[in-house]
């Protein structure tokens, strides 16, 4: 396989979302700042975001909304299901999105308290927590 | 070293799992059954345009809820944790904040108004356009943390922002129980008149709970601004 050919098969969302999947894995793993921690994981959750959407992305298919775009008249159901994308993915993506925020002011909030606590924001300093 | 190492080998392993995806390996060449089933009823069944809103409020409506309340326990966590007691302020007198410019003073006042004007019409059309509550939640929140950015000494009303928010959550579950009894079973949106589709009144409930959403999450995202300001008693 040559590697234009390679080139050519990549999915463009799915692939950018995998390069940030690794980029927040990364971040989480090798980061000991708290701070850098939650961001990395609110990278990773964009990035799973755009792999799941990339599922639900046909060629040539437009948004699952109906209206006159899609439909001549919009009496025409079963024609205009044959030209809209997969609306599973974005339903789910949508969903994700709120609870990736939640999660994200969550965290940020206990590394807030634990360095007021006077703890510090790296994760070295919470050696005790190890198993 | 050891951990370096590690840390290199779940990376590398996660993209040699991920390299198909990127290949296309999940892009179907037409929506499987579920979702061409999703795609022909919505309009026909709910009367809504919008396949992704008839599914995230109707056919996934329990699922909804369930988000809804995640977000309501993250504001309170948020909220809980970051008091001014809790972050070891005490009694301190609050330090005075740097104030605000002009140009933020003055752009506050003219874009309040629009922002939330904005959000409220991306909620009410969430059955006919791209949008709905959690996308005009986040909007009218945007507001008010211009407002918290150009005014730092002011304190939101959390009277106001409790209120707004535990009025539409028992609401959003209030329109559940009507379509349970009186169309087919707990959030059916055909409790309403469906409506001509395409209209701004149509797609029976799901405006109604959508807009009651984009409150509640506006209300619950003005909250956590509130509590990261950190000055919360």
């Amino acid at each position: 396989m040559s590697i234009l050919e390679f080139v050519s098969r990549i999915n463009p969302v799915a692939a950018s979302g995998a390069v940030l999947v690794l980029v927040g894995v990364w971040g989480v793993l090798a980061r000991p700042n708290l701070f850098k921690i939650a961001i990395a994981t609110s990278v990773m959750e964009t990035g799973v975001n755009l792999v799941i959407l990339s599922t639900g992305y046909i060629r040539g298919r437009t948004a699952p909304i109906l209206d006159s775009a899609v439909a001549g008249t919009a009496t025409d159901a079963a024609g205009a299901a044959a030209r809209m994308t997969d609306p599973v993915p974005q339903a789910l993506v949508l969903t994700a999105i709120v609870i990736g925020l939640a999660v994200t002011a969550l965290q940020l909030s206990y590394a807030v308290r634990l360095r007021a606590a006077g703890g510090g924001s790296s994760i070295e300093s919470y050696g005790d927590e190890k198993w | 070293m050891m951990r370096r190492v590690l840390v290199f080998l779940a990376v590398a392993g996660l993209a040699w799992a991920l390299l198909p995806l990127a290949l296309g390996a999940g892009v179907p060449e037409a929506p499987g059954a579920l979702a061409t089933a999703y795609l022909t009823d919505a309009p026909e069944d709910f009367g809504a345009a919008n396949v992704v809103t008839a599914i995230v409020v109707s056919y996934r409506g329990f699922d909804t809820l369930g988000e809804v309340a995640v977000l309501f326990a993250a504001t309170a966590g948020v909220g809980a944790l970051l008091t001014r007691k809790r972050l070891g302020l005490g009694d301190a007198e609050p330090e005075a904040k740097p104030a605000a410019t002009e140009i933020l003073v003055t752009a506050t006042g003219l874009l309040t108004g629009l922002l939330v004007m904005f959000g409220v019409y991306i909620f009410l059309h969430g059955h006919l356009t791209p949008g709905g509550g959690f996308q005009g939640g986040v909007v009218i929140a945007t507001a008010l943390l211009l407002g918290l950015l150009a005014r730092p000494e002011s304190k939101l009303s959390h009277g106001i922002l409790a209120a707004v928010e535990s009025l539409s959550g028992a609401a959003y579950v209030g329109m559940g129980l009507l379509g349970a009894f009186l169309a087919w079973g707990f959030l059916d949106p055909r409790a309403l008149p469906l409506g001509r589709i395409g209209s701004l009144v149509s797609a029976g409930s799901i405006p109604v709970i959508y807009s009651l959403i984009g409150l509640k999450v506006g209300a619950e995202l003005s909250g956590i601004l509130d509590a990261l300001k950190g000055d919360r008693e």
